[in-house]
C-alpha cells in the first residue's frame, strides 16, 4: 500500500514534470519529444488505475502516433524557418485558461459521489450472449457499436482534410518525399528485422482483444508503425492516394461494419444487433478488417498530403 | 417544472432514424472508395433518398403525435444507445435535407470534375464532405447519448473545416486552422463535461439524465464546460472570432452550408443540454448570461456587418448577429410557473429563427457567389446596376434580407415577433428592446447591399458572366422558403410540441 502510494506520487511528479517540459521547451522539436514522454507517463498512470486498454491506446496513439506527427511537423517548420512563438499576451491567456479549466475539473472531480455509479456490472452481465471476455471490446463493438463505426468515419474525414491541403496538380500522387534506401544504415536493418515481429505482435493484440486488453485500434497502430518504419528505411514507398486498392482498404473496415449492422435488420431484428451464436465470429471479422483500415489510415495521416506528381 | 421524462420505448418506424444517419454515411464511404465523378453522382443520388427519409420522419411524428425512438442493437439505455426524434429534431432534419439538396444542385457548376481528369481535388472533397456534414447533423439531431453526440460533433468539425480552405489560398488556410483550433477546444470541453456526467450519474442518456440530474457543483461545472465548448463551436459572441474569415473565405456553396446549417448543430445541443439533460437550469441566472451573450452577438455582429466593405464578410458578420437571437430562448423559456403559452411562443420563435435564418443565409451566400462570379469581385461599392444584370438573384437576396431584418410576413418576422411577445409576457422588456435594435441594424446592413444593387449604374457594367438560370432559381427558392416560414408557424407549433413535455399538453391536435 505504501509502496503503491509512493509509486503513484512518483508518477504524478513525473507527469507534472513532463507537462512542464512540454510547455517550457525552447523549440518545437523539444516540446514534441517532451510530449511523447508525457504520453508514456500517462500510459503508466492508466496501468496503475487498472485501465490497461486505455494504457495501450494512450501509449500507441497519445505517445506514439501523435508524437510522430508532432515531430514530423516540427522538422518541417524548422526547415521552412517558419517556427514562431506565441506572443506574451497569448501565452498568459492560455495559462490563465488552462489553470481555470484545471481548477474547475479538480473541483468537479472532488465532488463526485463515492462509490461512483457505474455500468461496469451491467456491461459484464450483458457479455455472455456476445461470447466475448473483455467488457471493453463488448462496449466498443456491441453496446456502443455505432460510436465506434462513426469514429472510423471521423478518421476518414480527417484523412480527406489532410489530403485536401495538396496543390491541385499533385492530387492523386504519393504523399511525402521518396526515402533513400541505404544498405549500411541501421534504419534499413531495423526496417527489415522489426516488421515481421511487429506484425505478429499487432495481430496478437487484435486477437486477444476479444478476451484480454487489446483490440482493433491498438493492433492497427502497431501495424501502421511497422509500415512507417519500412517506409522510413526506404524499403517500401507510400502508395499514391488515387490507388483503388488503397481507397478500398481505407473504407473496408467501417464499410464492412456498416454492412454487418444493416444485415442485423434482417437476421437479428435490429441495426447493429448480432444474431445469437454468431456475435463473436462477426465481431472478430469486423475487428480484423477494422484493424487493417486503421493501419492504412494512420499511416496515411502520418505521411501527409500528396507531394509528388500523380502516376499517369 | 417539467414532467419527468421516462426513458422512451422503441417505436414503430424507429428504423427511419437509422436510415437518416446511415444513408449519408454510406454515401461518404462509397464516394471515398469510387472517387472522381462518382462522388458527385452518389451525392445526387443520396439527396432525394435522404429527403424522403426526412419527410417520412416528419410525417410519422405529425400522424402519431409521439416521438420516434430506436434502440441500437436492440439494447436499451443506459448500457445501449438510443436515437430519438422529437418535433425539433424532425424540423432540423427537414431543413438540413432541403438545404443540402438545394446547395448540391447549386454547386454542380462550381464543383464539376473537369473533362479529361479522372479525379480533381476540390470536387472530390466538396461532394464527399457535403454528405459527411449531412450525416453529422443527423447524428447531432437524433443522438440521445452524450458520447454519441460528441462523435457527431467531431464528424461535423472534420466535415466543415476542410471546406473553408478548399481554394487553397494562404489566408483561407489560416482561417481554417483558426476554426479548427476553436472547434477542437470546444470538443475537449464537451468531452470533459461528458465524463463528469458519467462519473456523477452513471449514464449519458439524455432522457435518463433528465430524471437523475440535480444542481450541485459537479453538475454545474460539467454543464458550464460543455456549454462553453458548444458556444465556441457555434460562434456565439465572444467566441465568434473564427467565423467571419472562415465563412467569408470559403467557396460560396461551402459558405452557405457552414453559415446556415453547421453552426446550428452545436446550438441544438445547447438546447438539448439545458432543456433536456438538466431541466431547471433555465431558472438560474446562468440563463440570463446566455441571453446577454446573445444580445452582445446581435449588437456587435450587426455593427460590424455595417462596416464591411465586401459582400461575403458582411453576410458572415450577419450570421454572428442572427445567432444571437437563438440564445434568447434560454432566459425566456425558463422560470418557475411560466404559462405554457409563453413557453410555446419561445420554442416556436427560437425554432423558426433557426430555420428561417438557415434558408435566408443559404440563399444570401449562394446569391453572393453568383454576384461575385458575374462581377469578378464582391465589393459593395461596385454593386451598382447588379439588379438589372441579375434580376432574379438580386430579388432573392432582397427577399432573404427581408427575413433577416424581420419584416412581415417573413419567417424572421414571425420568430422575432414571438420572442418579443414572450419577453413582454415575462416582463423582461430589455430583450424586446434588443430585438427592435437588432432589426434596425439588420435593416441598415441589408440596405447597404440592396440600395446600390437596385440603382442604375454610373457607367455601363463591364461584360458580365450571366449565371445559369437553374442556379438563380435555386437561390430564389431558398429565399422564398425563408419568407414563407412566416405564414406556417402554427403548423410548426404542432410539430414542435411532439415529444417536448413543456408544451405538448397545451397544443391542440
Amino acid at each position: 500500500m505504501t509502496m503503491g502510494l509512493l509509486l503513484d506520487f512518483f508518477l504524478v511528479i513525473l507527469a507534472l514534470a513532463a507537462g512542464w517540459w512540454t510547455i517550457g521547451a525552447k523549440d518545437s522539436f523539444g516540446a514534441a519529444v517532451a510530449f511523447v514522454a508525457y504520453g508514456l507517463v500517462l500510459a503508466l498512470i492508466w496501468v496503475r488505475i487498472a485501465a490497461p486498454d486505455v494504457a495501450l491506446t494512450e501509449a500507441a496513439i497519445g505517445a506514439g502516433l501523435t508524437g510522430g506527427m508532432l515531430i514530423g511537423a516540427s522538422t518541417r517548420l524548422e526547415s521552412a524557418k517558419q517556427a514562431t512563438r506565441a506572443g506574451g499576451v497569448t501565452r498568459r491567456l492560455a495559462i490563465a485558461l488552462s489553470a481555470l479549466v484545471a481548477a474547475a475539473l479538480a473541483l468537479a472531480v472532488l465532488g463526485l459521489p463515492h462509490p461512483p455509479p457505474s455500468l461496469a456490472a451491467a456491461a459484464m452481465a450483458a457479455l455472455p450472449p456476445t461470447g466475448l471476455g473483455n467488457p471493453v471490446t463488448g462496449v466498443l463493438l456491441a453496446y456502443r457499436a455505432v460510436d465506434t463505426l462513426l469514429e472510423k468515419v471521423v478518421l476518414i474525414l480527417a484523412l480527406l482534410g489532410t489530403w485536401s491541403l495538396a496543390p491541385d496538380r499533385l492530387w492523386g500522387g504519393r504523399p511525402g518525399r521518396k526515402e533513400r534506401r541505404n544498405a549500411a544504415s541501421p534504419l534499413t536493418l531495423l526496417g527489415q528485422v522489426l516488421p515481421p515481429i511487429g506484425i505478429v505482435i499487432g495481430l496478437h493484440i487484435l486477437w486477444v482483444g476479444a478476451n484480454e486488453p487489446g483490440g482493433a485500434f491498438q493492433g492497427g497502430t502497431i501495424l501502421a508503425a511497422m509500415w512507417m518504419l519500412a517506409v522510413m528505411a526506404g524499403l517500401v514507398d507510400v502508395p499514391a492516394i488515387s490507388r483503388t486498392w488503397l481507397r478500398l482498404l481505407v473504407v473496408a473496415g467501417p464499410g464492412l461494419f456498416l454492412i454487418v449492422g444493416l444485415a442485423g435488420f434482417v437476421v437479428a431484428g435490429g441495426f447493429l444487433a448480432y444474431p445469437p451464436g454468431f456475435a463473436k465470429p462477426l465481431i472478430l471479422l469486423v475487428e480484423v478488417v477494422l484493424t487493417l483500415s486503421v493501419a492504412a489510415i494512420l499511416l496515411l495521416l502520418l505521411a501527409g498530403p500528396p507531394e509528388r506528381e500523380p502516376p499517369r | 417544472m417539467m414532467a419527468p421524462a421516462l426513458p422512451d420505448m422503441p417505436t414503430a418506424g424507429g428504423f427511419l432514424l437509422v436510415l437518416a444517419i446511415m444513408l449519408p454515411i454510406a454515401g461518404v464511404l462509397l464516394q471515398f472508395m469510387l472517387g472522381g465523378r462518382q462522388a458527385e453522382r452518389i451525392a445526387l443520388l443520396v439527396m432525394p433518398a435522404g429527403l424522403a427519409v426526412a419527410v417520412a420522419v416528419t410525417a410519422a411524428l405529425m400522424l402519431s403525435g409521439r416521438p420516434l425512438v430506436y434502440h441500437l442493437g436492440n439494447l436499451a439505455p443506459p448500457l445501449g444507445l438510443a436515437l430519438r426524434a422529437d418535433g425539433f429534431s424532425a424540423l432540423m432534419l427537414m431543413t438540413t435535407a432541403l438545404i443540402v439538396s438545394a446547395i448540391g444542385l447549386f454547386a454542380r457548376a462550381d464543383f464539376a470534375t473537369p473533362t479529361g481528369t479522372v479525379e480533381a481535388r476540390a470536387p472530390f472533397v466538396f461532394w464527399t464532405l457535403l454528405l459527411a456534414l449531412w450525416g453529422a447533423l443527423a447524428v447531432v439531431f437524433l443522438g440521445q447519448d452524450l458520447f454519441t453526440l460528441y462523435v457527431g460533433l467531431e464528424l461535423l468539425t472534420f466535415g466543415a473545416v476542410p471546406l473553408v480552405s478548399l481554394d487553397g489560398r494562404a489566408e483561407t488556410l489560416t482561417a481554417a486552422l483558426r476554426y479548427l483550433l476553436f472547434a477542437l477546444f470546444g470538443s475537449a470541453l464537451f468531452l470533459a463535461g461528458t465524463v463528469l456526467f458519467y462519473g456523477e450519474y452513471g449514464t449519458l442518456d439524455i432522457a435518463l439524465l433528465a430524471t437523475r440530474t440535480h444542481p450541485d457543483t459537479t453538475s454545474a461545472i460539467a454543464v458550464a464546460m460543455m456549454t462553453a465548448g458548444l458556444l465556441a463551436k457555434t460562434a456565439l459572441f465572444p467566441f465568434h472570432l473564427w467565423l467571419p474569415p472562415a465563412h467569408a473565405g470559403a467557396p460560396a456553396p461551402a459558405s452557405a452550408l457552414l453559415s446556415s446549417l453547421v453552426v446550428k448543430g452545436p446550438f441544438f445541443l445547447v438546447v438539448r443540454l439545458w432543456f433536456g439533460a438538466m431541466p431547471g437550469l433555465t431558472d438560474l441566472p446562468a440563463a440570463q448570461l446566455l441571453g446577454a451573450l446573445g444580445a452582445g452577438a446581435v449588437l456587435f455582429g450587426s455593427v460590424l456587418a455595417l462596416c464591411q466593405p465586401r459582400l461575403k464578410p458582411l453576410i458572415a458578420y450577419s450570421t454572428v448577429a442572427q445567432l444571437g437571437y437563438l440564445f434568447l430562448m434560454f432566459p425566456l423559456a425558463g422560470g418557475v410557473g411560466l404559462p405554457a403559452s409563453v413557453r410555446m411562443a419561445v420554442w416556436t420563435g427560437g425554432a423558426v429563427q433557426a430555420v428561417s435564418h438557415a434558408f435566408a443565409k443559404a440563399a444570401m451566400f449562394a446569391g453572393a457567389g453568383l454576384i461575385g462570379q458575374a462581377l469578378g469581385h464582391d465589393r459593395i461599392s461596385g454593386l451598382r446596376g447588379v439588379g438589372r444584370a441579375l434580376p432574379v438573384t438580386t430579388f432573392a437576396v432582397a427577399f432573404a434580407g427581408l427575413s433577416l431584418m424581420g419584416l412581415p410576413p417573413s419567417g424572421g418576422f414571425m420568430a422575432k415577433w414571438l420572442l418579443v411577445r414572450a419577453s413582454i409576457a415575462t416582463a423582461q422588456w430589455w430583450w424586446a428592446a434588443l430585438v427592435f435594435a437588432g432589426g434596425l441594424l439588420a435593416g441598415g446592413y441589408i440596405f447597404r447591399i440592396i440600395a446600390p444593387a437596385l440603382s442604375a449604374p454610373e457607367k455601363p457594367l463591364p461584360a458580365i458572366r450571366t449565371p445559369a438560370r437553374r442556379r438563380e432559381v435555386v437561390v430564389l427558392a431558398l429565399a422564398l422558403i425563408s419568407v414563407l416560414l412566416g405564414v406556417v408557424p402554427f403548423g410548426l407549433t404542432t410539430l414542435l410540441a411532439v415529444g417536448n413535455p413543456t408544451i405538448a399538453h397545451i397544443v391542440p391536435r
